[in-house]
């Protein structure tokens, strides 16, 4: 069993606790900005290559090949600059892990910033903090302070030749910003709502220049790989699914935390031997959401054997999304749990797409009448009938990551479900709505 | 989508504070020349700070004006986001996460405390202290659930005794610090767990 866990030498972010200390001195101690010159020197294609070849995916949620993102950047700098942008819009329920790399491992994302905006021609950096990060950004803001007094930033960065800025630009509590084309809005100084694709950001992306977005983890893990290899990176966890991850594991454990793991370790591992464990043993266990709230959750059959990668949970119709798993025992309410994170998706809608913002309302009053006992088994149908009509019909995932977990709920516990709904009414009470009506406002009376 | 209502009473000018001319000119920097319009959220946030934490239609025009952009487009940002508070707020605002992470951990317990000791209904400024609370969606801090966010900081691993002591201090004016209230170290694994089956908070 000791075989599986991480060796502390293959860690990436060693002051994940900052145990070490945040500041730049102590970030150099731990190999940061070692050798950059260097390995800026080595070109684009190199960069890009040794990217590809550790098979990195991004670490937002999607999952998609790093390496290949950069490659869409167009080569040569036309009459727009290029620009890269920094997604630290961290507001997945039940993640926390790019928190802690900006308050404790800023260097790592300083470095890969640097790193990445030559790879794909961009001197100007944008990092787009959560508004709620305050304090992050505050730190992020004098870790990249120290940095410029090193020159490591600026002009001739790290004496590459290559000039490079980095600005902080926060977010102001919308979850939606955390999709790219909306971030890239909400930069722009516009309200947040998803752009349609195409055009992808990386040929028209932030002021209608050629953009990259990518993660904070995925930035900040790329000087480590160039440092000690692709095929380094590559060696750790599973083919398709290389590297470590930081897991955040919250809930019903005995000892939640954050903690970096190679890719591909059994579920029941990690929960046991980081996070002490479902508070009631194992046996208590009901369901885990793997992924962030936007993933399917598993039942416990499920979390029984499965391993957290990306591709092992999409064979079970999930996702390992940010790896923020969220331990739920038997002493929960499945239905209000769920019900909760309909609301959650309701309140964040960004009302551009109707099947979203009218869907997800639906989806929430439904679950919470099932909560209450006061449904109907009709109302199943009809819930189910909704993730369909929401999935699959909005401009950006948003709609996919509220129907899905949904639709995993009825997956996994229809009997459930079943059991807290009652027949129609013989007589149905009748309600007297006019014939235009707006939802918001009859919202309770008709819940 | 939040639907927010604009204070009633609202003041009739509104400028900004030459210390903060000098940080608007510093933003404006950032964001190249003919995007001017970028700035508009950072100013927001200024205004509000500015303006004991609420942001006053006057500052939306006042905005408007220097970014030379719509005054309609700057209303349009200013609701669409949660966290530009369009009516006053207490001097210490709780932000009580209830996202189902914190959900589980007890955050509706944080949630009856507050009506208890601050007010009965959100978004209320209490007599005593002037402090004022609300519901709000995932602070982002899931492994130190259940947890609050009091102005800029966070306060971690409640249980109800730790609450009412941070609700107590809040209302004498005198807060307590932010951090863990399990004495851990940040989102590391705690080598004491809580022992099985035990109720949190």
């Amino acid at each position: 069993m000791e075989k599986i866990m991480l060796k502390l030498e293959n860690k990436i972010f060693k002051n994940l606790y900052n145990e070490y200390g945040w500041e730049l001195e102590n970030a150099i101690k731990r190999d940061d900005w070692k050798d950059t010159k260097n390995l800026i020197s080595k070109g684009r294609e190199w960069i890009i290559n040794e990217v590809k070849t550790s098979e990195l995916r991004g670490r937002g949620g999607a999952g998609f090949s790093t390496g290949l993102k950069w490659s869409f950047a167009p080569k040569e700098v036309g009459s727009r600059p290029h620009y890269l942008v920094i997604n630290a819009d961290e507001s997945e329920p039940g993640t926390c892990k790019d928190r802690d790399i900006l308050r404790f491992e800023p260097q790592k994302l300083i470095e890969g910033c640097l790193i990445a905006g030559f790879a794909v021609n961009a001197h100007i950096c944008y990092i787009y903090i959560r508004g709620e990060y305050f304090n992050e950004g505050k730190r992020l803001q004098e870790a990249i302070d120290q940095a410029y007094k090193k020159n490591y930033l600026g002009k001739n960065a790290c004496g590459s030749g290559w000039d490079f800025d980095i600005f902080i630009h926060y977010g102001a509590g919308a979850y939606i910003c955390g999709e790219e084309t909306a971030l890239l809005e909400s930069i722009e100084g516009n309200k947040g709502q998803p752009r349609l694709k195409p055009p992808f950001p990386a040929l028209v992306g932030l002021y209608g220049c050629p953009t990259i977005v990518n993660n904070v983890e995925t930035i900040a893990v790329v000087p480590t790989i160039l440092r000690r290899g692709g095929k380094w990176f590559a060696s750790i966890g599973k083919s398709k699914n290389t590297g470590t991850k930081i897991f955040c594991i919250s809930g019903n454990v005995n000892s939640p935390c954050n903690v970096e793991e190679e890719m591909g370790i059994p579920l029941k591992d990690l929960i046991e031997k980081h996070a002490g464990g479902v508070v009631g043993g194992w046996d208590n266990l009901q369901a885990v959401i793997p992924g962030g709230s936007s993933m399917p959750l598993l039942s416990k059959e499920i979390c029984d054997t499965i391993t957290m990668d990306f591709d092992s949970l999409i064979k079970n119709k999930s996702g390992l999304g940010t790896a923020g798993i969220v331990v739920i025992n038997k002493d929960q309410d499945i239905v209000a749990c769920m019900a909760r994170i309909a609301r959650f998706y309701k309140h964040e809608s960004c009302g551009q797409c109707t099947p979203c913002r009218e869907g997800a309302g639906w989806m929430w009053r439904i679950l919470d009448r099932v909560a209450k006992r006061k449904a109907t088994f009709n109302d199943i149908n009809l819930l189910s009938d909704v993730t369909k009509q929401i999935e699959g019909h909005t401009i950006c995932a948003f709609g996919e990551g509220s129907a899905w977990p949904v639709q995993g709920l009825l997956r996994h516990f229809r009997k459930e479900i079943e059991s807290r709904c009652r027949d129609e009414p013989l007589i149905k009470k009748k309600i007297n709505n006019p014939y235009l009506v707006d939802q918001h406002l009859l919202e309770n009376k008709n819940a | 989508m939040s639907l927010k209502k604009v204070h009633d009473n609202q003041p009739k000018e509104f400028k900004f504070t030459d210390g903060n001319l000098k940080k608007a000119e510093e933003i404006l920097k950032r964001y190249p020349e003919k995007n001017k319009k970028s700035a508009v959220m950072p100013f927001l946030y200024l205004a509000q700070k500015q303006n004991s934490n609420w942001i006053p239609l006057a500052a939306m025009k006042y905005i408007a004006k220097f970014l030379s952009m719509p005054y309609i487009s700057v209303y349009e940002v200013a609701t669409f986001y949660s966290m530009y508070n369009l009516a006053p707020v207490g001097k210490h605002f709780i932000q009580v996460c209830t996202t189902t992470p914190c959900l589980i951990r007890g955050a509706d317990k944080i949630v009856k405390l507050c009506k208890e000791k601050i007010s009965p209904n959100e978004n209320e400024i209490s007599q005593k202290g002037s402090c004022s609370w609300m519901e709000v969606e995932c602070l982002g801090a899931c492994v130190s659930a259940p947890m609050i966010q009091i102005n800029d900081d966070y306060y971690e691993d409640l249980d109800e005794k730790s609450t009412i002591e941070i609700l107590d201090s809040l209302i004498k004016d005198k807060p307590l610090k932010p951090g863990s209230y399990r004495g851990r170290n940040n989102t590391a694994p705690e080598k004491k767990p809580t022992i099985n089956g035990e109720n949190h908070a």
